[in-house]
Order: C-alpha cells, then sequence, then structure tokens
C-alpha cells in the first residue's frame, strides 16, 4: 500500500505539470495544443544537450529549457496562432495548426537529436528503502518535491501576481478583459510562452528519470488531454486533480490488475468513457465552456 | 532582341546542363531496392537503424562505381517508405513500391505490419526480408519472406541454455510491452524456458509501449525473485529504463532480451546498472568484426553523425539480396529465380572475420530456407561497451 500511494504521487506529480500547460493555452486561446507533448520532448532535449552532453549544472541546463521553450512558445504565438486566430474563426484552423505543429517538431528532433533514446547522468544517487515496503530512488523523491513545487508556484503566481490575474482575467472573459485595459495580444503571447515553458519545464525534469526519445510527442499529449477532460478543460485546478487521479489510478492499477495482464489503461479509457459521458465538462469544468 | 538571345541562351544552357547532369548520373543503370518500417513514433529506432545501414552500404557501393551483377553494374538507389508501425500503411507502402517496378524490400519491422503485406508482396512478385518472428510468414505455403535476423525462438533456448550452465540459473521472470511482438516473443520464450527446465515464475505482466515509468511494473514482479528476467522483445528506448527500474528495486539477477540493442544508449539512460545485460547482437564487437564492417560503422557514423549498434544485424538484408541477384542475375526480374537461387546460394560473409558464409538457413524452424544467415552474437553490456559472450549458428 505504501508504494501504491509513493508511486501515485510520484506519477500524480509530473502528469499534474504536464497537464497544466496544455490547460493553460487551452484556456486563454481556446487552442487544443496537440504539439505540447513534443513540445514537452524539446524541453527534454535541452536539458540532455546541456547537463548530459555539454555538462552543465542541472539546475542551469533546466532553466536552458525552460527559456528555449518559452521563447519558442511566445514565437509560435506571435508568427503562427495569433494570426490564424485572427483571420479565421473556425476552430479547427488552430488544431490543424498545432498537428502540423506536431509533426514539425518530431522532424526537427528527429533530425538534430536523431532516433535513439537519450539519458543522463542521475541528479542523486541512492534508493530509499524502507524494509522493501516503500522503495523509492532518490531522484525521484526530488524530482517529485521540485514538480510539486513548481506546480505550487505556478498557482501563487496565477493567483497574485500581475500578469497571473490578467492571464486569469484573459480565460475567463476575453473581451471583458479587454475591455478592462488588458492588453489581449501580449498576454495571450506570455500565455502561450508559459505553457511552452511548462513543457519544457517538466521534460527537462523528467529526462532525468525517463529519458526521452523521438517518439514520447504523442503518447505525452495524449495523457495530457486525458487529464484535462477528466479535470475539465482551460481549469488550471481541473488540470492539477486531474493529473493526480490518473496518477493514483494507473499506481494502483498497475499494482493490483497486474496478473490480468495489461488491463489498466483499457480500465482506465472504459472508466473515463463512461464518466464523461455523464460528466462532459470534466470534474471542475463549466457545461458552457 | 538581347533580351530574347538572353533567354535562348539560358535555356540552351539549362538544357544543356540537364543533359549533361543525367549522362553523368546515369552512367550505370539503377537498381532500386525498397524500405518499408517503422522511421516515426516509439518505435523509430527500429527502422531508422534498418533504412540508414542500407543507405550508408548503398552509398558506399555506389561511391565505389556500383554493384556488379552479371555483365552490368548498377548504382543501388534505396527508396523508403514509413509505415509507421501501422499494417494499413504497410500494404500501402509494398504497394507503392509495386508501382515503382521493385522486387526487392527489406521490412517491415514489425510482426503484424509483415503478415499484413503478404498478399501485395505475393501477388506483385516482390521478396521481403522483415523483422518480425511469426513462423507461418517462413513457412510454406509462404513463399516471398525471408527472415532478416535471427528469431526469439532461436536466440531463447541458446541464451538460457547458457545461462543456466553457466550461471546456475534457475528461475526466471518475463516481462513484455503490450504489443503483438513482444508477446509473441514472451510465449515463444516461456516456451523455450519450460523446456529447459526452468521454473517460470512470472509471465503475464505486460506494459504499454509508451511508459516511461516501470517501478510500478516491475514492482510485482521482483517479489517473485528470479534468477533471471527476460524483457521479452524490449525496444531500445525501453530497455535502460526496464533495467534501471529493476536495479533500483534491488533486483541482483541476470536480465536479457533477444533483441538487439544499442551501447550508448544503455550507457545513457542506465549507466552502470546495464552492466551484465546481455542482447543480441550482429557483428562488429572487435573479436568478430572485418575490415568492412569496420568501414561500414565508420561510413554509417561520418553519414549520420552517430552509429546504432542494432545496425550490426541490418547491414545484412541489402547485402544478400544483391549477392544472391549476382549470383543469378535473371533473379532481378524475376523472383521465382531468386527464389530458386536461394536454396544453393554461398558467398564469403564481408562482415565478419575468418571464413564465415552468407547463407540461406531456415530449414529447421520453417521447412524451407527463408532466413538469412546471420552470426547469432549473443553480448554482454560492460561500462559502455558490447563484449561478446558467445557465438552460434542458425540453421
Amino acid at each position: 500500500m505504501e508504494q501504491i500511494l509513493a508511486n501515485g504521487i510520484y506519477l500524480g506529480a509530473q502528469y499534474a505539470m504536464i497537464a497544466l500547460g496544455l490547460t493553460l493555452i487551452f484556456a486563454l486561446m481556446n487552442v487544443l495544443n496537440f504539439a505540447h507533448g513534443q513540445m514537452y520532448v524539446l524541453g527534454g532535449f535541452v536539458t540532455y544537450t546541456f547537463y548530459g552532453q555539454l555538462g552543465w549544472p542541472f539546475v542551469v541546463a533546466l532553466l536552458a529549457s525552460c527559456i528555449t521553450l518559452a521563447v519558442l512558445g511566445a514565437l509560435i504565438e506571435r508568427f503562427l496562432f495569433a494570426p490564424v486566430i485572427r483571420r479565421s474563426s473556425r476552430e479547427e484552423s488552430t488544431m490543424l495548426l498545432a498537428a502540423g505543429l506536431a509533426f514539425f517538431f518530431d522532424a526537427v528532433i528527429l533530425l538534430v537529436f536523431g532516433e535513439k533514446q537519450r539519458g543522463v547522468p542521475k541528479i542523486v544517487d541512492g534508493v530509499f528503502n524502507w524494509d522493501f515496503r516503500l522503495i523509492m530512488p532518490y531522484d525521484r523523491i526530488l524530482i517529485c518535491v521540485l514538480a510539486i513545487l513548481s506546480i505550487v508556484s505556478f498557482i501563487l503566481f496565477m493567483q497574485y501576481s500581475k500578469t497571473g490575474r490578467a492571464l486569469r482575467a484573459l480565460a475567463q472573459d476575453r473581451t471583458a478583459a479587454q475591455l478592462m485595459g488588458v492588453n489581449v495580444a501580449r498576454y495571450s503571447m506570455i500565455g502561450f510562452a508559459l505553457g511552452a515553458m511548462l513543457a519544457g519545464l517538466v521534460g527537462g525534469l523528467l529526462v532525468t528519470i525517463t529519458g526521452v526519445n523521438l517518439g514520447m510527442g504523442g503518447p505525452t499529449s495524449i495523457k495530457a488531454f486525458m487529464m484535462v477532460m477528466i479535470g475539465g478543460a482551460g481549469v488550471i485546478s481541473g488540470a492539477i486533480a486531474g493529473g493526480i487521479i490518473l496518477g493514483f489510478l494507473e499506481a494502483i492499477g498497475l499494482a493490483v490488475l497486474s496478473q490480468y495482464g495489461d488491463i489498466t489503461y483499457l480500465l482506465i479509457f472504459v472508466s473515463l468513457m463512461l464518466f464523461l459521458a455523464i460528466r462532459p465538462q470534466g470534474l471542475m469544468g463549466k457545461p458552457w465552456g | 532582341m538581347k533580351r530574347r538571345n538572353l533567354m535562348k541562351s539560358s535555356v540552351a544552357l539549362a538544357l544543356a546542363a540537364s543533359v549533361l547532369g543525367s549522362t553523368a548520373w546515369a552512367e550505370n543503370p539503377v537498381l532500386k531496392i525498397g524500405f518499408v518500417g517503422v522511421t516515426s513514433g516509439p518505435a523509430a529506432a527500429w527502422g531508422i537503424s534498418n533504412q540508414r545501414s542500407m543507405e550508408a552500404r548503398a552509398d558506399w557501393i555506389n561511391e565505389s562505381g556500383g554493384y556488379k551483377i552479371g555483365d552490368t553494374t548498377y548504382d543501388i538507389e534505396i527508396v523508403s517508405f514509413d509505415d509507421q508501425k501501422d499494417p494499413k500503411r504497410a500494404i500501402a507502402g509494398m504497394e507503392k513500391m509495386a508501382q515503382e517496378g521493385i522486387h526487392y524490400v527489406v521490412g517491415p519491422n514489425v510482426d503484424d505490419g509483415a503478415a499484413a503485406v503478404r498478399p501485395v508482396a505475393e501477388a506483385q512478385g516482390i521478396m521481403y526480408f522483415p523483422y518480425a518472428f511469426p513462423k507461418e510468414l517462413y513457412s510454406a505455403p509462404a513463399s516471398n519472406a525471408v527472415l532478416g535476423m535471427v528469431a526469439n525462438y532461436q536466440s531463447g533456448p541458446a541464451i538460457y541454455k547458457y545461462l543456466k550452465d553457466e550461471k546456475g540459473v534457475n528461475s526466471v521472470a518475463f516481462v513484455a510491452a503490450n504489443e503483438s511482438d513482444p508477446l509473441s516473443q514472451r510465449d515463444g520464450g516461456i516456451d523455450a524456458a519450460k523446456a529447459l527446465g526452468l521454473e517460470v515464475v512470472s509471465d503475464n505482466v505486460t506494459y504499454q509501449v509508451d511508459t516511461t515509468d516501470f517501478t510500478p511494473v516491475l514492482t510485482p514482479v521482483m517479489r517473485t525473485q528470479p534468477d533471471l528476467l527476460v524483457l521479452s522483445g524490449v525496444s531500445p528506448a525501453n530497455a535502460p529504463q526496464l533495467i534501471r527500474s529493476a536495479r533500483e528495486l534491488g533486483f541482483q539477477g541476470i536480465i536479457s532480451t533477444e533483441t538487439a540493442q544499442d551501447a550508448t544508449v544503455l550507457r545513457e539512460g542506465a549507466g552502470d546498472l546495464a552492466n551484465g545485460f546481455i542482447s543480441v547482437g550482429g557483428a562488429s564487437t572487435p573479436e568478430i568484426a572485418s575490415d568492412d564492417m569496420k568501414e561500414f560503422v565508420k561510413r554509417y557514423t561520418d553519414m549520420f553523425g552517430e552509429y546504432n549498434d542494432e545496425s550490426n544485424t541490418k547491414v545484412y538484408a541489402l547485402e544478400y539480396i544483391l549477392a544472391t541477384l549476382n549470383a543469378n542475375p535473371a533473379g532481378i526480374e524475376d523472383v521465382a529465380v531468386f527464389q530458386t537461387t536461394m536454396d544453393t546460394f554461398e558467398a564469403p560473409n564481408p562482415f565478419m572475420k575468418g571464413d564465415a558464409k552468407m547463407r540461406y538457413v531456415g530449414t529447421t524452424s520453417f521447412g524451407q530456407k527463408r532466413q538469412i544467415a546471420v552470426p547469432l552474437v549473443v553480448n554482454v553490456y560492460q561500462d559502455g561497451a558490447f563484449e561478446t559472450l558467445f557465438v552460434a549458428e542458425v540453421d
């Protein structure tokens, strides 16, 4: 039981971080960013390059991931999404753009980083072992703590900073925010950059545990969408709840159902379908969007 | 007037350049060889190492003046198609090859793709060299598929027997991704282990192919305390994470797989925790690699920036196709001739030291020669490189 709880907390924290960036971008711009997983992968590769290849300190490499993805996110918003949203009111235009970006990033990653799985040296050695009832490597504990701290910092930033308040206003009602003097174009770009930065941050953190490879983007996006659907699209607290719920479902399923084969995700998907049939807006979303 | 003259001159120059250019390029006729496999998504490493092996070897051949088959010297062109590990796409890829008049294709990389393309290949007269293990692909009445590597039911028993005799292994646990290839390899491994009298203590734990954290997956397996943990059909992307999780959970036994792996990936992903990991390789370990193999590795590295150890095995398929066509050039347009030639074909193996031969095998497993004789090299990973544990042959 202790092991299941620890695995659930660890998985939940990392999943919540992955979902945060996606839901932020959706809340601000109504864009389903299918390239979110690829942004996560890019973040992992940036940390891999600076920390794993060039031998820079991990914190600096992590910072490089955040900055790279934030700049990339800002550029993507300014030069791709903003013009498309301006010229087309059809939602599928941005969806197609995001899907195209995902393919583009996959191609760039293959060209620049190759097809192989990449990994970096462990940031902390050793394994916590409580009488074989709870086994957790120290680096996972550290990453879990860092992920939780990042989530708390993000919530505080959104709650109390001027930028955070402007972003929340934008998410609640774009027109009203504009009438209240919020520079919509500027804060849309900042919001998208922040969402991309979160993807880069979690990619950089997790490369120390899971490594990174070209093919991780698509599955990561799917999991992120699942979390957002569970919690409610465009709701920050919903994304966190969705991530934690998915993390615990996975940890419990893998521990309890392992003797029946790989049915954990089958049951998760069935549960998700039933849940969405009853509550399509997710746990914390509003039915009217 | 001047302007018209300039236009005429430009057109004439462009025509001359294109004629001269195509003349230079077409010194040799071109022989197209296809590749249909997965070069995107989580399993991209499998197909990309295939495609790049073929491209590196073809580039080397062309640079050396071409490949002589009968009285004609050909430049080799590789035509590639990414099937995205989707059987429907694999069929489309094979149809594309047929439309281009290609009779020899390397791939697909996985079981369902290889099975799906069989009707197209047999109807269109295409010989194909999959990296998939189902015996029905290679046993009569199937005729056009040639296994491009050593199957797990051939390497598994050899590895388990070695570990039982030399390392005192008595119990074994199997873990596999929830996909057709790893699951069928797991089932084959379980049969082989039981046939050797090993106790199978865990055989039903599986994982999603996109899993990134294997600690929850392996926790129940570790409780069974096996002497040997077999990662059935594990992809190079998952292997280091599985090894790392198993070791961090306190597993002290031996870990092995019957698929090819890459030493750099293991070093980066698992570090010293991967020491002692046993896998199957080709012919690039120093003990057996010929000068040609070393040259191939160098050229591959120069072309793509980094070598992939999986290519130790995947370099062979193109070589077999060309050497067999050389043995009977009529096979270029008629795969029936190629199939007849396979029964008696034998040529020096350029990638191994000594007097190793290239020949078709598989009679024991498939009842007909539908497998290329790749050396069964069992490697052990140690401090960033593979060392040869033992070398065997498949009949």
